[in-house]
């Protein structure tokens, strides 16, 4: 890496529609990059597997928390009624298991659903209050309905004129460099 | 590659009009959501609103204060009407917000598209009615602060726990997990929005807010991923649980074994009961606010005649509860029951009763006709109806089973005094108050969402 390249984060393209972003992302990645993001103001189906993104595990997480979920819920009663504090209350079994459901799912779903956001927060590493790509004056039409297109300087592929003309073969709005 | 472009594209037919005319572009999107808050100019009705709102806060704390000082011998209550308005009021309360969760869970799952202009008001609604409803049970002993070991089970210094096998706790339970999914569910999906806001904020102060608000969200293709699929989760579970709030509620009655409260129908009836008020709630308050607001173009008439069908749905169902109660009372045969049925209907609660029927049955049949769902001022008018029919179905179904039980010499009648009427006051204020703050500050619609609904390849900027 020479000194040029390593004072940039990397190089981002603006389009004009979703589907050109879509386009450009498939063809960034067709020619070998991999250190790449898109950015849109609205989900795109199909760009996070166009730049290299292969699905998210979450749901797996999903169900692990809804068992621990489970699992925290029902044992919880099960010690307070059965273990900690056993309570002969009308001649009713200790260890009341349908009447434990309502509680038992209650907390199936805190843990799952409480557990998914916090998952997905850690994952997509927010909160995150500063960002390189920030400083891309136009970057706040990322929000808006600007839609972008990021080499890192960190791609093996990456050099500062080759990619930059690479860019603007995709047909962009504009190229602009990204600062540190 | 490039086949794989023309394909995705051809899948792209023009969407069924989810908008009105004039939101064609990303931008007009963007730029009407955000100009409702980022904006020096507040409409005078506004003020008008969080005025009268913030005057019952001031009645509320007053009522609350005095419930505190003096105990719930202040309200209405007497011994065989041990629940009065705080569990009518709790209900009623609970139930309007099931609505915004059905309208961002269930319509998400059934991909019913026209949901993303109202999911978030509805949302912001859910909030704020749970907590109007979660302080009923805090402040219903009079002595909040002795209650707290017999709701939540933590090590307090008696050693003791709360009795899970009681449908008490269930509620403490359910209502806790509803308010904390809903809420989470809500600043998620506002997050993307509020990153819009950071981005057009002019005023540093409202810019370092919304950036915090924002944490950071940039719009990364890979963080869209996530964040669908968290949605996709969170409606998922979110679907299950709004229907198991309000059952859990109806357990509290059906469990006792009261005649007029000891029947299976509750759980169905309750739920349909909810969505019933809730969608009356929400066109209570979308139809003055598209007006104020001029969001014809993202509320539009197919949007409230879609909700005026799904109230009519939820009604028939309400009224199959009402007849099925009837007809379980009769069939049971058991006298208790059958007393029950003829005192709420013909005792001295009985004008209540039928003005429940009048009000939950017989005015909302207006709404099979198509002009009348897409008429903002009748479908305004028979909300407003459903609402005080739904009061009216808590009322009767808590008071009238209560005053008159197995035992005539405690029968009694229930007079709601000045500070019953004040507490229940006090809680719209609170909620409107809030309501037209959420309004004001944050993204009203989820405009994500709704730039989703833009044929995908026509931006014109």
């Amino acid at each position: 890496m020479n000194e040029t390249e390593s004072d940039t984060y990397g190089l981002m393209a603006e389009f004009e529609t979703p589907e050109d972003l879509l386009e450009a992302a498939k063809r960034t990645y067709g020619k070998g990059y991999r250190t790449l993001d898109a950015f849109s103001p609205l989900p795109i189906h199909g760009l996070a597997a166009a730049i290299g993104f292969h699905g998210t595990n979450l749901p797996i997480l999903t169900f692990i928390l809804a068992l621990v979920g489970a699992i925290v819920g029902y044992g919880m009663q099960y010690w307070i009624h059965v273990i900690d504090f056993p309570l002969n209350i009308g001649g009713r079994p200790l260890h009341s298991g349908p009447m434990f459901i309502p509680v038992t799912f209650e907390m199936t779903i805190l843990f799952a659903a409480v557990g998914t956001v916090v998952a997905m927060m850690i994952r997509n590493g927010l909160p995150m209050p500063y960002h390189p790509v920030f400083n891309v004056a136009k970057f706040e039409r990322a929000s808006q309905d600007g839609f972008f297109l990021c080499i890192e300087s960190a791609d093996p592929l990456f050099d500062v004129e080759g990619t930059t003309s690479f860019l603007q073969d995709l047909n962009p709005v504009e190229v602009s460099t990204v600062e540190w | 590659m490039s086949e794989q472009v023309t394909s995705t594209r051809q899948q792209y037919t023009p969407p069924p009009p989810e908008l009105g005319p004039g939101q064609t572009s990303h931008t007009s999107i963007t730029d009407k959501i955000t100009s409702i808050v980022l904006t020096p100019h507040t409409p005078i009705q506004w003020f008008i609103v969080v005025f009268i709102g913030l005057s019952l806060v001031g009645l509320l704390q007053v009522s609350i204060a005095y419930l505190l000082y003096e105990g719930i011998g202040i309200w209405g209550l007497n011994v065989p009407i041990g629940w009065g308005f705080a569990i009518i009021h709790f209900v009623w309360w609970i139930g309007i917000g099931h609505a915004g969760t059905l309208i961002s869970a269930i319509l998400l799952l059934f991909r019913q598209k026209w949901r993303t202009s109202i999911n978030r008001s509805a949302e912001a609604m859910t909030i704020f009615a749970v907590m109007c409803a979660g302080m009923f049970p805090l402040i219903h002993t009079g002595r909040p602060w002795l209650a707290a070991y017999w709701l939540f089970p933590y090590p307090n210094s008696m050693g003791v726990w709360p009795q899970f096998r009681s449908p008490l706790i269930w509620d403490v339970f359910a209502v806790s997990t509803y308010f904390t999914v809903s809420l989470v569910f809500w600043f998620l999906g506002m997050v993307p929005d509020l990153a819009s806001f950071r981005d057009r904020a002019q005023n540093r102060v409202a810019k370092v807010v919304y950036g915090i608000l924002a944490m950071g969200w940039r719009g990364s293709a890979v963080h869209w991923e996530r964040y669908e699929m968290t949605s996709l989760m969170l409606a998922g579970l979110a679907t299950p649980l709004v229907l198991s709030v309000h059952s859990v509620i109806s357990l509290d009655f059906a469990v006792s074994i009261l005649p007029g409260w000891h029947t299976t129908i509750f759980p169905p009836y309750f739920v349909a009961g909810a969505i019933y008020a809730g969608f009356a709630m929400v066109l209570i308050l979308v139809i003055p606010l598209r007006k104020l607001y001029g969001l014809q173009d993202f509320i539009t008439l197919r949007h409230l005649e879609n909700m005026g069908k799904v109230m009519l749905t939820a009604g028939l169902i309400v009224a199959y509860g009402y007849f099925m109660e009837q007809f379980i009372a009769w069939y049971s045969a058991n006298e208790y029951e059958v007393y029950m049925m003829q005192n709420r209907m013909f005792g001295p609660y009985g004008s209540f009763y039928w003005a429940l029927v009048l009000c939950n049955i017989i005015i909302p049949q207006l709404l099979w006709s198509k002009r009348v769902r897409r008429n903002t001022v009748w479908l305004m008018i028979i909300s407003i109806v459903i609402s005080v029919g739904m009061w009216l179905e808590r009322f009767v179904i808590v008071v009238t089973s209560l005053h008159a039980d197995f035992m005539p010499s405690s029968w009694d009648m229930f007079y709601p005094t000045f500070w019953d009427w004040a507490t229940y006051a006090g809680t719209i204020g609170f909620f409107l108050l809030a309501f037209f703050l959420f309004v004001r500050g944050m993204p009203l619609i989820a405009a994500h969402e709704v730039r989703t609904l833009l044929p995908f390849g026509k931006k014109g900027k």
